[in-house]
């Protein structure tokens, strides 16, 4: 229940984070000065706070998209089966996002 | 209550057809998100620097153009078809929810453009 409204709305956060995706790239193909001022707007506390939103939305979406497609083909449909898989969406993706910014500060870390 | 037969109310609310063409594109789309996004965060992950020098020579490389381009596309389409559900579902009042689905078509073609010109632009290193 909780999880199938997440779905929707990391759905559409993700969409407004295509817009941001797009003046990124845009911004790139610009000049340094267009892209300096789109990655200092991202650097700041506001934009990491974005930023750390948009990567757990896109986790969040990504593990219980997996899980809807699993549905799709008619796997899991059983009460105790999508309890499971809700928790199993709920823990992949806190571990996915914190191991994706851990890997992305200090990709060394772990070799 | 209307007086119309049940196949008059029918025509103007969409066919099945189409419906089944959303559905399946919004899986394929999602399949497809499943490589590029996870290609798009790893690659990410293994830039040394985020300087624009360094931005603008990662995008620029065939593969990563490639790459990115189809990443834009197939985001631009997913998202035009999630956002597309949301709209029907909560968005209610013929002429709102016509312009709301309009103006959502028409922001994720633009967008999917945008993202195209910049990555075009980039690979063919004009600037």
């Amino acid at each position: 229940m909780t999880i199938s409204i997440l779905h929707r709305m990391t759905g559409v956060a993700l969409s407004v984070g295509l817009i941001a995706f797009v003046l990124w790239l845009a911004s790139i193909a610009i000049g340094a000065g267009a892209y300096e001022a789109v990655a200092g707007f991202m650097g700041t506390i506001i934009g990491r706070l974005l930023l750390l939103g948009w990567s757990f939305a896109f986790f969040f979406h990504l593990a219980n998209g997996i899980r809807h497609l699993f549905w799709d083909v008619g796997i899991g449909f059983e009460m105790r089966q999508a309890n499971a898989s809700a928790w199993f969406v709920v823990v992949a993706t806190v571990l996915m996002t914190a191991g994706y910014w851990f890997l992305l500060y200090d990709p060394r870390s772990l070799i | 209550m209307s007086v119309g037969s049940p196949l008059a109310q029918v025509p103007g609310s969409g066919t099945a057809e189409a419906g089944t063409k959303h559905w399946w594109a919004q899986r394929v789309t999602a399949v497809a998100l499943l490589i590029l996004g996870g290609w798009f965060l790893y690659s990410i992950m293994q830039l040394d620097s985020f300087a624009h020098s360094a931005l603008l020579s990662w995008a620029g490389r065939p593969f990563n153009s490639v790459t990115l381009l189809l990443l834009s596309l197939t985001l631009a389409w997913h998202s035009a078809l999630g956002a597309q559900v949301v709209i029907e579902d909560y968005v209610h009042g013929s002429s709102i929810s016509v312009v709301s689905l309009l103006l959502n078509r028409f922001a994720h073609v633009f967008l999917a453009i945008a993202a195209v010109v910049a990555i075009v632009r980039i690979a063919l290193g004009g600037s």
